[in-house]
């Protein structure tokens, strides 16, 4: 991109930043690869501050194929209101393999509707980190090794649209979780544990919310 | 400019592109993210002197989504560096049209190539053939 065009983006994104109308929601976009618990996350805010879900959770990957929006989640934290809209997207990944369904006890045909949405549920959670989101929630496995291709372009790809970013380690109620290995990863953010399963550390992760993102 | 590459197909290897950042320099997003994804298409392993741009990369991936069709492409393997805090470029830079780009990148089908390990300095891949 040219210099002009640069300049004209800066100008636009300080002008938007400062006459920005603080009672609209930001889009918090919740990012992260397949079965990192972004549904089960985005389910568990939902449910604390509006008593409503987003969308159905599930071991099989892709299960989120349509990103969710879940709008005016107003967020309370030491006297601090913060007002979200929360999208729930679908992993990203660079890869589908229709084949993968099959051993989720799928028919072949199923399989393939099922893969087709997943690349269009990806593409268009790309569309949206490019457009249309104020903020990011990333959440890792923290059982999974966070050092992938994958997550290290989507960081890229938020630092580089100066996006604020929350990095979740989740899943620290199983054994194999590993904290500090996701901390190593992306050494430059910091790192909340938590179980969106179980509720654990979810006071930490809305103070965080309010910080980040109010 | 002659294309470096044969129309004749690797056969039984598997052909891999060594693509300059001068070869890459002009060419515009689009044309980097087809000349990638045909190669990879193709069966192809494409390595990058400089990579992709974080919105380039983007687009990257949002393309090759919608090119996955059940019988034939199943997506792409992709592998860079992570960029350096010291290649970080900041407000000015970007200003002045720099883009830190300069992180080795290979790309191939998802089919053929793993990702055997990974860290900042060190990429072990396994290729095989189709």
């Amino acid at each position: 991109m040219g210099l002009f065009a640069e300049l004209r983006d800066s100008i636009s994104r300080v002008s938007a930043s400062l006459f920005a109308d603080d009672s609209e929601p930001k889009r918090i976009g919740i990012y992260g690869p397949p079965n990192a618990g972004k549904t089960t996350l985005a389910n568990r805010i939902a449910r604390d501050w509006t008593g409503d879900a987003v969308g159905p959770e599930s071991h099989i990957p892709h299960e989120t194929r349509r990103a969710r929006r879940k709008e005016n989640v107003e967020i309370n934290r030491d006297g601090k209101t913060v007002n979200i809209d929360i999208v729930d997207t679908p992993g990203v990944t660079t890869k589908v393999d229709y084949s993968e369904f099959l051993e989720h006890d799928m028919e072949k045909d199923e399989a393939v509707r099922r893969s087709r949405e997943a690349t269009e549920g990806v593409a268009e959670a790309m569309h949206w980190l490019r457009e249309d989101v104020d903020g990011v929630i990333y959440v890792l496995d923290s059982t999974e090794d966070p050092f992938t291709q994958v997550n290290t372009m989507l960081i890229g790809i938020i630092e580089s649209r100066d996006l604020p970013v929350l990095i979740l380690a989740n899943k620290t109620d199983l054994e194999e979780s590993n904290i500090q290995r996701v901390s190593n990863a992306f050494p430059q953010h910091e790192t909340i544990p938590l179980s969106a399963l179980e509720g654990e550390n979810m006071d930490e992760v809305y103070e965080k919310i309010a910080e980040y993102f109010g | 400019m002659p294309e470096t590459t044969s129309d004749d197909g690797p056969g039984d290897g598997v052909q891999i592109d060594l693509i300059s950042a001068e070869r890459m320099s002009g060419k515009t997003s689009m044309e980097k993210i087809r000349m990638i994804l045909d190669g990879v298409r193709d069966g192809k392993i494409v390595v990058l002197e400089a990579g992709l741009t974080p919105d380039e990369e983007s687009k990257l991936i949002e393309v090759t989504m919608s090119e996955i069709n059940p019988d034939g492409f199943s997506g792409i393997e992709i592998e860079s560096f992570p960029q350096s805090e010291t290649s970080d470029t900041g407000l000015l830079g970007r200003l002045m049209g720099k883009q830190s780009t300069s992180k080795l990148t290979v790309v191939g089908p998802a089919n053929q190539i793993q990702s055997l390990h990974k860290d900042e300095t060190l990429i072990s891949a396994l290729v095989s053939r189709k």
